[in-house]
């Protein structure tokens, strides 16, 4: 029996114009939890894709078991006994559960003898055995687009334990999740650890990675910079090592100061009987108002009715006294109101197009010669200033905008919006997904814009960062306004019972 | 640094390139090839010809290359052409000389220019419908533009009575036979040159270009920044029958003609001008440049082939074959990026 499940060595890549890779390295035992760490950029979902086929190292080896193996593509991982869930789940929403578990591998019986056909009977009753393994108790025919996301990436967990995986790889497993629906995964993964199974467990969410894990691989710059056992860590330890410096602030000072009231929502309700209703609620000029909220409870949702993304039935949004008829987000963009959305990817960069055109095409209007003419000169200073301004890490503003980091392409959004000089500023959870140092650099711009008289609404699942950041927190559960919270009142217990206030 | 690591990297970006443009590359050579087989490859007459074909395939694919940066595709195109050929051909009959197929005998001589306006107008109107469609109704492009391709093909049936249209007015016929530099360059060059150059300024230095590449590369996130996305749309697909409409009516002066069948799949060899040329079907890239050589280029492999005496029955396989090639090469750019 060989020490190591399973162990990478001296692995390098590189794509064009970045080494993603540099010798980096990872050990894994068996029955653990092994968390992967490192800023955005550190190479981890590199390193996983690599150990899992999607990628091919440019140099490194692969040892499982204690035997050299090379992998070619995902199936020869999957062979292998190591199965991973993606940080985007990739859901066949309009088939049913079971077929998502047992798409390309369907369980084939012979009609009459001879004729292949898929053996749905034998499918299910395996899926129903599968899900009680993750616990989850739902028909196998229920399509898998009526779940909720956890659900979802339930199955999938499914899925890889059907594959009789011995790795599992689990990409930023929290990100859309709810603290119940945490822990529900906690428990799996639990059992997945009693069977014997190997996690590797990236995440940016220190008190998970502690709490789970049983080592702790630590990434920079691609590198390889130690292992420890959990037990020996502690927060302040292991983000010393993933940025290289000590982080004294976790959030700047700010000295911003709310002035009148120039935004108000009344009765403000969605189209949709189970999303937000009934929202009342003001902003001041110059404040950081924060929402909270657990996942579910329609934050995301009343702010793009706001923003004419989704529709509203009846209410009104009233800025400087007057009513906003708002349909789109053309409207709102008019009226001074700029939103960052949740979804990067989704909704915010055009990954094919530049940092110029990302950062300008929302506010080409601007910079017209003769009423139609782009003057690219303005333009090019505008994404200039932009690019010193926020700090933003981009070889040249013609660089696509899709080759840089998390942290980047949001400060790039963030500009786009910066461009428009809105008066009010909405961020749906701004440093989702993105490492400790580019967090900082978001909170100190945010603190700049409130203290220049911007009104900011801040949405953010963490607790810490809403109580770090806003002047005044409004909490959210099932559509409703639960409650509304002072900065200086604010503990994460409080804000909690109002999040989870149901009906 | 950054500096440093990319000039010691230009023989790898010139692979790159070369590997990127394969299919240039490649009918370069042939075209190169057949001109030292065939010296009357590179003659007067056959320049002159391969400039005229390139000219309204490049009009054609201008319109189409708008559709496919949105993301869309515009498979009307060779059927408005047609169809505009037509109604040029049959308001521009030579009325002096009473032949019996003419339509509205009794109808004086119309101007050029108001004939080209007309059919402008149809051809706006058709591309709305197309865009008011795909934009509003969110019928998928492919399948809103094969519709108009039939629609408009059956208009034109029953509108021509299905013969072929010839005794043109002769101050149209000269049209496109005039040259500005004779004897290559023809006066439908000269408009395909105004078109690009128009379409270069519309793609790079108005908001509409930039709107248009914001929808190819995230329609969604395109709609949250504050572009009229439908809109945007809808002129993409009205700016492109318009273009279709020139086309046509450039097709008839040319060929001295219009039957129902002209321009009858030039859709596809617009495609395939725009895919050559760098064009992605996945939406969000394209320069007006890249088409004029992708259009260009394919004309070239067509009249090579000819050259080598390759009966049009074989050039049809082997065009074909290269379509498929050109969007097989663009999608596979994208997977290896990933």
């Amino acid at each position: 029996m060989a020490e190591f499940r399973l162990e990478m060595r001296g692995v390098s890549k590189s794509f064009p114009g970045v080494k993603a890779l540099d010798n980096a390295e990872l050990k894994l035992r068996s029955g653990t939890v092994h968390a992967l760490i490192g800023e955005n950029g550190a190479g981890k979902s590199t390193l996983m894709k690599c150990m899992f086929g999607i990628y091919k190292m440019d140099e490194g080896e692969i040892y499982y078991e204690g035997s050299k193996v090379s992998i070619s593509d995902p199936l020869s991982a999957l062979k292998l006994g190591i199965a991973m869930v993606h940080q985007e789940l990739q859901p066949i929403t309009e088939r049913s559960v079971a077929e998502n578990i047992y798409v390309g591998r369907y369980p084939i019986k012979k009609l009459l003898g001879f004729l292949p056909v898929v053996d749905h009977a034998k499918m299910h009753s395996n899926t129903e055995e599968l899900l009680k393994k993750v616990r989850m108790n739902f028909d196998p025919r229920q399509k898998l687009g009526s779940l909720s996301v956890s659900q979802m990436q339930s199955v999938e967990i499914a899925k890889a334990v059907s594959a009789d995986c011995k790795v599992l790889i689990l990409d930023e497993p929290t990100s859309s999740l709810s603290e119940r629906e945490v822990e529900a995964l906690f428990t799996i993964i639990a059992d997945l650890k009693r069977e014997n199974v190997s996690i590797v467990y990236i995440s940016h969410k220190m008190d998970e990675i502690l709490r789970i894990s049983d080592e702790v691989t630590i990434m920079r710059d691609g590198k390889y910079i130690g292992t420890w056992d959990s037990k020996e860590l502690d927060t302040n330890f292991i983000i010393t090592q993933m940025v290289g410096r000590e982080l004294t602030n976790l959030y700047p000072p700010r000295d911003n100061v709310p002035g009148d009231v120039i935004f108000e929502l009344k009765k403000f309700t969605s189209i949709n009987p189970r999303s937000f209703r009934d929202i009342n609620m003001t902003l001041r000029k110059g404040e950081i108002l924060g929402i909270g909220g657990l996942v579910g409870a329609q934050r995301t949702e009343l702010m793009e009715g706001i923003f004419g993304i989704r529709s509203s039935s009846h209410g009104t949004i009233e800025y400087m006294g007057k009513t906003l008829k708002i349909s789109r987000p053309r409207d709102a963009i008019r009226r001074s109101i700029a939103m960052l959305t949740e979804d990067r990817r989704a909704t915010g960069i055009f990954p094919v197009l530049s940092v110029e055109d990302n950062v300008s095409i929302a506010s080409l209007d601007k910079y017209l010669d003769l009423g139609f003419v782009l003057n690219n000169g303005k333009i090019n200073s505008l994404v200039q200033d932009n690019i010193a301004k926020l700090s933003i890490k981009t070889p040249s503003n013609k660089t696509l905008i899709k080759s840089l980091s998390g942290g980047n392409q949001q400060k790039v959004l963030i500009s786009r919006w910066l461009a428009n000089d809105p008066d009010i500023l909405i961020l749906d959870d701004p440093t989702r997904g993105i490492d400790v140092g580019a967090k900082y650099e978001i909170y100190c711009i945010i603190a700049d814009l409130a203290r220049l008289g911007k009104s900011i609404i801040l949405i953010s699942s963490e607790l810490g960062e809403l109580i770090g950041m806003s002047d005044r927190i409004l909490v959210m559960c099932d559509g409703r306004l639960t409650g509304e919270v002072k900065q200086e009142t604010a503990t994460q217990e409080n804000i909690m019972a109002l999040a989870t206030s149901f009906e | 640094m950054q500096r440093a690591t990319n000039q010691a990297n230009w023989p790898r970006k010139i692979v790159g390139l070369l590997k990127d443009n394969i299919i240039i590359v490649g009918i370069i050579i042939l075209a190169v090839v057949v001109s030292f087989l065939r010296p009357n490859f590179l003659g007067e007459s056959n320049i002159r010809n391969l400039l005229g074909n390139t000219a309204v395939r490049f009009i054609i694919a201008a319109g189409v290359s708008g559709a496919l940066i949105t993301r869309g595709t515009d498979l009307s195109a060779g059927r408005v052409a047609g169809f505009a050929a037509c109604i040029s051909a049959i308001l521009l009959q030579n009325r002096e000389k009473n032949v019996s197929g003419n339509f509205y005998p009794e109808m004086g001589q119309l101007p050029v220019i108001l004939v080209l306006l007309i059919v402008l107008a149809i051809c706006a109107v058709i591309g709305i419908v197309n865009g008011t469609v795909i934009a509003y109704f969110k019928v998928p492009p492919f399948i809103a533009t094969l519709g108009m391709q039939t629609l408009v093909y059956g208009i034109c049936l029953v509108y021509t009575g299905a013969q072929p249209l010839g005794n043109l007015d002769p101050r149209f016929t000269v049209l496109a036979r005039g040259f500005v530099l004779n004897p290559i360059v023809s006066y439908p060059a000269l408009i395909a040159l105004a078109v690009g150059l128009y379409m270069w300024f519309l793609y790079n230095k108005m908001r509409h270009g930039k709107y248009m590449y914001a929808i190819g590369g995230n329609e969604s996130a395109a709609e949250v920044a504050g572009v009229s996305v439908n809109m945007t749309k809808v002129r993409v697909y009205m700016l492109a029958a318009c273009l279709y409409g020139l086309c046509g009516f450039l097709i008839a002066s040319r060929s001295g003609g219009a039957s129902v069948n002209t321009a009858q799949g030039y859709e596809l060899e617009a495609i395939a001008g725009c895919t050559i040329g760098g064009v992605s079907v996945n939406g969000g890239v394209g320069r007006i440049s890249g088409i004029l050589i992708g259009v260009l280029v394919f004309e070239v492999l067509k009249i090579a082939m000819q050259f080598m005496g390759l009966k049009s029955e074989f050039t049809y396989i082997v065009q074909g074959l290269v379509i498929i090639i050109a969007v097989a090469l663009d999608l596979r750019k994208y997977l290896a990026k990933k």
